[in-house]
């Protein structure tokens, strides 16, 4: 039971925080020798398999790091075209790691406003007057929750489908959040959530909802 | 009215916090406790945010993620709740709502005394204006952020003379930019 991340979006659609608190990650590294059996193609400015999935490493999957370290998209930490690097035979036995490309802080940013732009569609959609946003999202492998206050700010829980209790969290963090943003004099309305307290009492509120798989009264 | 210092606002909530911490064995104790210190908390805004109306923007948010109240659908439902609700949770008292307009669009608060006398000594005479005005912007703000805009003054005040403090509250207009969707 896992409560994956934390979104925090303003009443204009900008994500002001993001806490990932446990992200599965299929991580393989591996050594190879010249010449390469993988076939890596450049997608979305990384650089993913697209043929020759083998031994945990799956099409799609992203080159994370070479040799222990993290290369900067389809360049090396030193600024190499990896492509260049791994068609040189010297360069090998190379150790690479691969795996689920991790969302860039971009990526989040314009997947909350998208959020917030379909979080309208609930009510719009809906055939009787007076219904509210999209209130939980359901993957097969995910649930995600979204909690608006009548100011308009967005509280987004992604958690394991089994996980209960999010309720009572999302209302905990909104509780949080008037506390230990809203309180701190350095803290202005709508931009960025930059306040230790609040990480620190997140954190602390995740992992009590995940202990006791629920927070209060209510699921 | 007090300027802003980082420090203070750290070692006060901090200091409470790990105070709390250390006094009582587990989280859900020390909650209670910081729960218990509303007026505490209260407080730490007045301390930081010398406008009432910066004041009121944040208070909103304290009061709705402790309450239960949902959307007010109406001028009277509003009055309701901050007579009944919002004044009662953060003073203690319950004002009486009365003098409504006949569009609906306007009614008073009516006070024994001035609230915030009881919990702030004033050291001269002019401050009395000060921490009236603050009140007023208390709720502009607050009702400003669920989107209300309201006029608010004192008709009445105890700390000049007169025998009630009434507070008189005007709905402006729905404010429209920005509207949260759906409605509860």
């Amino acid at each position: 039971m896992a409560i994956f991340s934390v979104y925090v979006v303003n009443k204009a659609g900008g994500l002001i925080y993001q806490y990932d608190n446990y992200v599965p990650r299929a991580e393989v590294e591996k050594t190879f020798s010249f010449p390469l059996d993988l076939v890596l193609k450049i997608y979305d400015e990384k650089l993913v398999v697209s043929f020759g999935q083998r031994d945990g490493i799956r099409v799609g999957h992203a080159v994370l790091s070479i040799n222990g370290v993290d290369v900067n998209g389809k360049y090396t930490a030193e600024g190499k075209d990896i492509l260049e690097y791994l068609k040189d035979p010297a360069n090998y036995p190379v150790s690479i790691k691969f795996g689920r490309p991790r969302l860039s802080s971009n990526e989040k940013l314009m997947l909350a406003s998208m959020f917030h732009s379909l979080f309208a569609i609930g009510s719009q959609l809906s055939p009787e007057v007076g219904s509210s946003g999209i209130e939980m999202l359901e993957t097969d492998v995910f649930k995600l929750h979204c909690f608006q206050t009548l100011t308009g700010i967005k509280f987004i829980v992604l958690a394991d489908p089994r996980q209960s209790g999010i309720d009572a969290l999302l209302r905990k963090i909104y509780e949080i959040y008037s506390d230990f943003a809203l309180k701190n004099p350095f803290y202005s309305l709508e931009m960025p959530i930059r306040c230790e307290l609040f990480d620190q009492n997140l954190k602390s509120a995740l992992e009590i909802a995940e202990k006791a798989g629920t927070f209060g009264p209510g699921s | 009215p007090l300027k802003h210092n980082s420090e203070l606002f750290t070692l006060t909530y901090g200091a409470l916090v790990t105070q709390l911490c250390k006094d009582y064995e587990n989280d859900e104790e020390v909650n209670k406790q910081l729960d218990k210190i509303l007026l505490f908390r209260i407080s730490l805004l007045f301390f930081h945010f010398s406008r009432g109306y910066n004041i009121g923007v944040r208070l909103i948010e304290d009061f709705l993620a402790r309450s239960s109240v949902g959307r007010c659908h109406d001028f009277r439902e509003t009055a309701d709740v901050i007579a009944k609700v919002a004044f009662k949770m953060y003073l203690g008292i319950t004002p009486s709502v009365t003098n409504w307009s006949p569009a609906g669009d306007e009614f008073s608060l009516i006070l024994e005394s001035n609230p915030l006398v009881d919990f702030v000594e004033l050291p001269d005479n002019h401050s009395n204006l000060v921490y009236s005005s603050l009140l007023c912007g208390v709720l502009r703000g607050a009702l400003e952020m669920v989107q209300m805009a309201v006029d608010v003054r004192f008709a009445q005040d105890t700390l000049r003379g007169d025998n009630v403090t009434e507070i008189r509250m005007k709905f402006i207009k729905r404010i429209e930019e920005n509207l949260p969707v759906g409605d509860e």
